[in-house]
């Protein structure tokens, strides 16, 4: 069987991605949107472990643990958020936040 | 700096993950990436998540990059999830699972997935031929080791992104407040 190349860890990535953007775009329970963006946050990290992996060189990897700082920072805040939000008006579904929508 | 360690790895040892292991956790990875959009019970979505988490850690662990593959298993699967199942606990609702599944603008949202989905392939299909054949080997033993000197400088000589890793705490820090102050009742 073929080596693996970067260019296999790409598609693996690219349809994570995809997966991730189809959570946000079609759920509507606001948990689940979230999970979605941590899918697309692991997606771009194994792109970037993947291209560290081609250059030889360890930065992709110190930048996927950044990245891994933000999304908990961003987990938290945004479950902070959705846990007020629950408390004001009873339900997580995302076509009920509509308070700015006329 | 890195290519004499390649070589005396090239020179030392196989590779003792197969191409088959990459199949596996790939296709493992992208179906429970499928459960977790798919999955009415938001539960179950999280499972399927730790179980993405899981399979890509094991992807790290192909591309040489055994620190990432811990901080993820470690911060995604063991601290993150956790967050999200006690969120799961906090607002689930019983009325939430006989609703629909899916928004209402579902239609458009699949069909806009399904041009970066285009996007993705033609751009892979085109620039195929600009990445090399081989990959590196990366160093794996010394890895953490690396990782260090780059976070945290070496012999007295701040590294290359202590400023950035001392802003990442900062980051920590005020996400930490934000959320503490949003699920205040009174502030």
């Amino acid at each position: 069987m073929a080596e693996i190349t970067t260019l296999h860890y790409l598609v693996v990535a690219a349809a994570l991605f995809v997966l991730g953007v189809i959570g946000v775009l079609t759920r509507r329970n606001v948990v689940i949107v979230l999970m979605s963006i941590e899918l697309i946050l692991n997606a771009v990290n194994l792109n970037l472990v993947a291209f560290s992996r081609m250059w030889g060189n360890l930065h992709g990897q110190l930048f996927a643990i950044f990245i891994v700082v933000d999304a908990a920072a961003e987990a938290a805040v945004g479950l902070g958020i959705l846990i007020a939000f629950f408390r004001n008006k009873e339900t997580i579904n995302v076509d009920e936040i509509d308070l700015l929508k006329w | 700096m890195n290519s004499g360690l390649n070589s005396a790895i090239n020179a030392g040892m196989a590779p003792v993950a197969t191409p088959w292991f990459f199949y596996a956790l790939a296709g493992v990875a992208v179906v429970s990436g499928v459960l977790v959009i798919t999955r009415r019970n938001a539960v179950h979505s999280a499972l399927a998540l730790i179980v993405t988490l899981l399979a890509v850690s094991g992807l790290y662990l192909m591309l040489y990059a055994p620190f990432v593959a811990g901080v993820q298993i470690i911060v995604y699967a063991g601290g993150i999830m956790v967050l999200f199942l006690f969120v799961i606990m906090l607002v689930n609702i019983e009325r939430s699972s006989k609703e629909r599944t899916f928004n209402r603008m579902w239609p458009a949202g699949l069909a806009a997935a399904c041009a970066l989905l285009a996007l993705f392939v033609s751009a892979i299909a085109k620039g195929k031929a600009l990445f090399p054949d081989r990959m590196m080997m990366l160093p794996e033993s010394s890895n953490t080791q690396q990782i260090a000197a780059m976070l945290y400088g070496e012999a007295g000589k701040m590294g290359q992104y202590t400023f950035a890793f001392e802003i990442a705490s900062l980051l920590l820090l005020v996400a930490i407040l934000g959320a503490v102050i949003m699920t205040k009742k009174k502030i």
